[in-house]
């Protein structure tokens, strides 16, 4: 198993990378719903994905954060 | 599609790069001078550098059809040596000759210290004096914001013409000030620590395509010379028509380093033929 530093020092840039794409990609739906609001539908997947954010911003919570993500993306609509 | 790709560090990639960007449309890249991984100690290790940019690379990429130019510079990270900057630096002019130089760059900041603003003020003095075309690298990660705000500073103390510098790296949080200022800006392509195709091609759809261009850079480090044809993708498969990219991918670098006469590859224009 890696030491704590190990796991920030080999994966900090590769979340920041992460992160920065999963923003751009709301921002590219919210210019797409701005541009066609007609379009703009609430998505079951847009609600998934900001349920995911949500999960994924609680610090203090148990280490299995990658089996509740994929328990809630099985949701069906 | 032909493409040209304006921030290229050839010395550091493979003949296989070549004849790869060769086959997907590449025609022609500009080679900037940059950091060698490690801080070199003596002046002359830069002229064989420059020597290397300037007339073997040329050779190399030709073998595959691709045109090379570059660019003679100290680099931000090795201006940190002022001594060592200055003696190379007074060889500079004689590069300036050289047919296949295009200008200064990469020049800027790293880590923003009194010692690189010396000699990027240095480096833009002597560009304008000799008439040459400007290339400023822009820091990576956290120092970019607080490196760029001090790039135009210095740049708004001297009296350039923005038209004639390209400020590179840019990314969603430090691209309004230049493009409000005039200078052309550049967006570096990298798998991980800079920007990636698909956000590129958001800032081409959020700002417009003029004085905007699009490279990989890849170098020595995690870099791939392909993620400027992904990029190319994603902008068409959204929909822009392939004039729309032909004027992001090879004719805005045409615009830019054609205002050096020794770019002599023209805008292009696709018209169908009726038969």
């Amino acid at each position: 198993m890696q030491t704590v530093e190990q796991v920030i020092d080999s994966e900090f840039l590769d979340v920041r990378c992460m992160l920065l794409e999963i923003g751009a990609m709301l921002d590219r739906y919210d210019r797409s719903c701005d541009q066609s609001p007609a379009e703009a539908s609430d998505d079951h997947r847009m609600d998934l994905i900001y349920r995911a954010i949500l999960l994924l911003s609680q610090r203090d919570t148990t280490a299995d954060r990658s089996e509740r993500l994929l328990n809630l993306f099985s949701e069906m609509p | 599609m032909q493409i040209i790709q304006p921030h290229y560090h050839g010395i550091a990639r493979t003949a296989q790069d070549y004849e790869r960007m060769a086959m997907s449309g590449v025609v022609a890249v500009a080679e900037p001078a940059f950091w060698a991984g490690f801080d070199r100690l003596y002046p002359e290790t830069f002229l064989d550098y420059f020597r290397q940019i300037s007339q073997f690379e040329p050779t190399r990429a030709a073998q595959y059809g691709i045109r090379h130019f570059c660019w003679v510079a100290v680099n931000p990270k090795e201006a940190e040596n002022p001594d060592l900057s200055r003696e190379v630096m007074r060889h500079m002019p004689e590069l300036f000759q050289a047919p296949t130089v295009l200008g200064v760059g990469e020049i800027g900041f790293h880590l923003t210290t009194p010692n690189e603003e010396a000699i990027f003020e240095a480096q833009l003095e002597m560009a304008l004096e000799h008439n040459q075309l400007v290339l400023i690298h822009t820091p990576h990660l956290h120092d970019k914001v607080r490196g760029t705000k001090r790039t135009l500073d210095v740049l708004r103390n001297m009296n350039v013409d923005p038209q004639r510098v390209w400020i590179d790296h840019v990314e969603e949080h430090t691209i309004r000030e230049p493009l409000d200022a005039g200078y052309w800006v550049g967006f570096t392509l990298y798998p991980i620590t800079k920007c990636s195709p698909k956000r590129a091609v958001d800032m081409l759809e959020m700002y417009g395509t003029d004085r905007i261009m699009v490279n990989s850079s890849a170098d020595w480090g995690p870099s791939d010379p392909f993620t400027l044809q992904q990029s190319v993708m994603e902008y068409r498969r959204r929909g822009h028509s392939l004039q729309q990219a032909i004027e992001v991918f090879h004719n805005n670098p045409c615009r830019f380093l054609g205002q050096c006469p020794k770019f002599d590859i023209k805008p292009i224009r696709v018209e169908t033929i009726d038969e």
